[in-house]
């Protein structure tokens, strides 16, 4: 159980990564990099829990008590950041990509050339 | 390669990858037994050196300032892109018009309540994010998100003001700029580069956490903006030009 969360994030990654590979549309596969990209929340915020902590914010709650590592949870503002400026970029590229070949399946897009 | 190919290839790898996970997890402490030192030294430190009560914000816009603004820097740098992508001259006249409106008054009636709720619960978690949970990052994007869906439910013309260029760019300069003008005004002073030097003021507080306030709202300011150039973007190109708006409808 305590390995629990660790899991879901490894399991999260890989269903995503699958999900990349076998994608018969851009704007699909765009979903599943973020499904992918997700993984990494999970794992930064189970990586910071500590048992019974509560969040790292000391309004109401007295100075000293139990609370989770705040650093984890700074670095999964940063990621949820860039994850949407690099979605931003991934669907401005694939609507470019169907302007020029008419098709959003990658594997037609592939045989595109110049 | 062929779809079959490709998950040939793919299932040995996936496996391999798996099989790290495993290693990887088995070595990591158990759920909850948290052993670096930061988190702990973090949240004993932060609320009696910096006022701020929110000890995430104190580690993002003090403690790792220069790294949020890094952050800043690639947002800005991917609306930049998308900008380059997306716009050229020859296609924005191509672009085909989509107009058909909403026409149920019951969804433009939830639409518009969700607009001010959104507005108001965004900007809350801009005032309150060195306070309470929130932060200029999140606040932004709610922000955001609230006036895009005035453009669902409103018509083009509600929503003209957020698609100007000439009012976002300077503002989204003025985010972006602004974190880097009070990390320059420390240097100036002869301190480090983002040393946290306005008055601390009292914890739990409006006016309290010193540059972290002021911080929060240029990221603030940065991120609406940035998102808002993104919409404009995007709509200009694929649903409906400023241009063909002027002549038509």
């Amino acid at each position: 159980m305590s390995y629990l969360p660790y899991a879901v994030a490894a399991w999260i990654c890989l269903v995503g990564l699958v999900g990349i590979a076998t994608s018969k549309n851009l704007i699909h596969l765009a979903v599943c990099l973020t499904v992918t990209q997700s993984s990494s929340y999970v794992l930064l915020l189970s990586v910071g829990y500590v048992k019974h902590g509560k969040a790292p914010i000391f309004f109401g709650t007295p100075l000293g008590s139990t609370a989770v590592d705040p650093v984890v949870q700074a670095l999964a503002l940063t990621d949820v950041v860039v994850s949407v400026a690099v979605i931003a970029l991934i669907l401005a590229l694939a609507l470019d990509a169907h302007r020029l070949s008419g098709s959003v399946d990658p594997d037609e897009i592939a045989d595109v050339s110049g | 390669m062929s779809r079959r190919t490709r998950i040939l290839v793919l299932c040995p790898a996936l496996l391999g990858l798996g099989a790290l996970f495993v290693w990887a997890i088995a070595g990591l402490p158990a759920f909850g037994d948290y052993r670096g030192p930061y988190g702990y030294v973090l949240n004993r430190v932060v609320v009696p050196l910096r006022h701020t009560t929110n000890v995430v914000m104190g580690t993002t816009f003090d403690v790792r300032g220069v790294d949020t603004m890094g952050e800043e820097f690639i947002l800005l740098a991917a609306v930049v892109g998308v900008m380059l992508l997306l716009r050229d001259e020859t296609r924005s006249r191509q672009a085909e018009r989509h107009t058909s409106r909403l026409r149920t008054d019951a969804v433009r009636l939830v639409g518009i309540v969700m607009v001010g709720a959104g507005l108001l619960v965004g900007l809350w978690l801009m005032a309150f994010g060195y306070i309470t949970p929130g932060g200029g990052f999140q606040g932004g994007l709610v922000v955001a998100g609230a006036i895009l869906v005035l453009y669902l439910v409103g018509s083009h013309r509600d929503y003209r003001p957020f698609r100007d260029q000439h009012a976002l760019d300077p503002l989204e300069a003025l985010g972006a700029g602004g974190y880097v003008v009070i990390g320059l005004v420390a240097l100036v002073s002869g301190t480090a580069f983002l040393t946290n030097l306005f008055g601390l003021g009292k914890t739990g507080t409006l006016l309290s956490s010193g540059s972290i306030a002021l911080l929060n709202w240029a990221s603030a300011i940065a991120v609406t903006c940035a998102m808002l150039l993104l919409f404009a973007e995007f709509l200009e190109t694929y649903v409906v030009p400023l241009e063909s708006e002027d002549s038509g409808s």
